[in-house]
């Protein structure tokens, strides 16, 4: 069974749409990346999905529950941090945990043990009685997540959990998230690629509040191999080089450079055709020639190209559109 | 709603405001009962509840200026919006909280007509029903503080809002002497006021169409009054400000008469209040 269902989702700030008729569905036990640039409606949306915002339109279901109709039961399967951790400054990590943890109807034992759980978890052992205005940013998030964490909700949804924190500590809360991902569905949301690469099972990027891509994060890549590319770098002369890719009818196109120490550079776009199967061909026929090939890589295509492919082939409709009117 | 309960409390005692409030109350009504009580002799403690009662007008903006609008500020609503918690557990929590920072300094006060009757004759009736409406009429005065409070983030905004308004009701049967009391003066205010109404409508709601027909339905409705009978809006303004006074109901404690009309004013002012600070809440749930 799906453990989030969003249908049709909308919002409107007066004349402007941050989120466009979005549909997904989220299943248990995965760790799910939310991708967009900023202002791409990312934030709106796990707002709505926590019942912080309303919608215009549209529905989402929390393991059944509808978060608008059944606001209460809904809520208790999730836990959410806000892009800006939500903590009151001058109490520490100890007392702030106690009021959450009560909030989400914890009493007494049950309290106690749980939040020792996610201080554990978290690893704010040392820092669990100073108070929050003197944390780190690093142990502010941690605390923030700690919050969430309380409850043992099911989902557990992060909005940009990583951003302003320096390296080490985006390492270490990537680990604990990766460990959050066995055992409860993480939803997190960011618009650094690599992370959403490294750490999540699938991946939804949003682009002016609309869904252009679902999958994992191989396919997305595999997505953009059909127009694919090759590269090299060889020893030979310009016309060496355009008699050889001349020849081939699988090239379409390509560009050469020339480097500082002499070779050249190229890049070829394939139109038809394997990627090996090209490269062998360009590899025996620089040998007949005698002449070196320093480099040959075939262009795998990473997130980021998806991300700016799908995300600009928007903005380039929407160039169209405003042109046709 | 325990959970905010406790949690605001709690908060209140670990900064100065508790604090502040409790120590300016008693030092008034010490200041009172030194004037009244002990100088001139007068057996009436309930003159110094009325004498302490303009203080009000400063203390409880004080006390109910950060309730809502720090949440804003640290962005702690949202955290609010996402736990399982609806906002009308959240507002009342946060007043009964605020009731309690309230009830300490006037459990104290409560002792001094006891202290008072061991030297002379006092009237206990008459002075604990007063403590009682002067306790159901700062309820009612926290409630609109907590309310001007859920209207913005900036707590100094909030509490200098919230003496201008008290002062405004404070002053407003002196005020009201003032005030054109004839039929087309009244009428004219009125229509002003509908359009000051349909300006706060649009600002809570941020629906054009629900603000223009407020104001226009509001002065359509006056205009066809005053055509039909113009008696009616006779003094009536100078009425309205005598009946929305908050303070000048307590008034009728200090004399001696224990006005249940009064209490359920007051009752309704702090239920009224609570529903706006809860829609107010609600209403940043939509944009």
């Amino acid at each position: 069974m799906n453990m989030i269902t969003v249908e049709h989702l909308t919002k409107r700030y007066g004349d402007f749409t941050a989120v466009d008729d979005l549909s997904f569905e989220i299943e248990e036990g995965h760790v799910y990346g939310f991708l967009g640039p900023n202002g791409a409606g990312k934030s709106t949306t796990m707002n709505i999905m926590t019942g912080c915002l309303s919608a215009t339109e549209g529905h989402v279901t929390i393991d059944g529950y509808d978060i608008f109709d059944e606001p209460d039961k809904a809520k208790r399967l999730m836990g959410y941090l806000p892009e800006q951790p939500p903590l009151y400054l001058n109490e520490t990590p100890m007392e702030y945990l106690k009021f959450v943890g009560e909030a989400k109807g914890l009493r007494g034992r049950e309290l106690a043990d749980q939040i020792e759980a996610v201080i554990s978890q978290t690893r704010l052992e040392t820092v669990k009685n100073r108070l929050i205005s003197k944390l780190s940013k690093g142990y502010k998030q941690r605390v923030g997540i700690a919050q969430a964490l309380l409850g043992n909700p099911k989902v557990i949804i992060l909005d940009e959990p990583t951003v302003g924190l320096d390296p080490i500590q985006i390492i270490e809360i990537r680990d604990l998230i990766r460990q959050l991902g066995k055992e409860h569905t993480v939803i997190l949301s960011s618009h650094i690629l690599s992370e959403v690469q490294t750490i999540c099972e699938k991946v939804l990027i949003i682009a002016k509040g609309k869904l252009v891509a679902f999958d994992e994060p191989e396919k997305l890549e595999r997505l953009l191999m059909a127009s694919d590319a090759v590269s090299f770098i060889a020893e030979a002369e310009d016309e060496e080089i355009d008699e050889i890719l001349e020849g081939m009818d699988a090239v379409s196109d390509w560009r050469m450079k020339k480097l500082e120490d002499g070779s050249i550079y190229t890049d070829v776009q394939i139109e038809f055709g394997e990627v090996s199967d090209i490269c062998r061909h360009l590899f025996f026929a620089f040998a007949r020639k005698g002449k070196a090939l320093l480099q040959l890589t075939s262009k795998k295509a990473n997130l980021e190209d998806v991300f700016i492919e799908l995300t600009e082939g928007d903005k380039k409709e929407d160039e169209t559109e405003v042109a046709d009117q | 709603m325990t959970a905010v309960f406790k949690h605001e409390l709690s908060n209140y005692f670990h900064s100065m405001t508790a604090y502040i409030f409790g120590a300016f109350l008693l030092a008034f009504v010490g200041i009172g009962a030194m004037i009244y009580n002990i100088q001139q002799a007068v057996a009436n403690f309930e003159y110094v509840l009325s004498f302490v009662s303009l203080v009000f007008v400063v203390i409880i903006p004080v006390l109910t200026m950060r309730v809502i609008a720090e949440e804003r500020k640290q962005k702690t609503d949202q955290l609010l919006y996402s736990l399982p918690i609806t906002t009308t557990h959240v507002v009342v929590g946060k007043y009964l909280a605020l009731l309690v920072i309230y009830l300490i300094p006037l459990c104290i006060i409560a002792v001094y007509p006891l202290i008072f009757a061991q030297y002379g004759d006092v009237y206990l009736m008459t002075s604990y029903g007063s403590i009682g409406a002067f306790f159901v009429m700062g309820a009612a005065l926290i409630a609109v503080g907590m309310f001007l409070s859920s209207l913005t983030e900036n707590q100094g905004f909030a509490a200098g809002i919230a003496i201008a308004v008290l002062i405004l009701n404070y002053y407003s049967v002196s005020l009201s002497e003032h005030i054109s009391s004839t039929a087309f003066g009244s009428a004219v205010t009125l229509c002003v006021l509908s359009c000051l109404l349909g300006v706060l409508v649009r600002y809570l709601t941020k629906n054009e169409h629900l603000a223009y027909g407020t104001a226009v339905v509001l002065i359509a409705a006056t205009v066809i009054t005053y055509f039909a009978d113009s008696t009616l809006f006779e003094g009536l303004l100078p009425d309205i400000m005598k009946k929305l006074s908050l303070f000048e109901r307590f008034d009728t404690f200090v004399s001696g008469v224990f006005d249940l009309t009064a209490i359920i004013y007051y009752l309704s002012v702090i239920i009224f209040f609570l529903f706006l600070s809860v829609q107010s809440l609600e209403k940043r749930r939509y944009n």
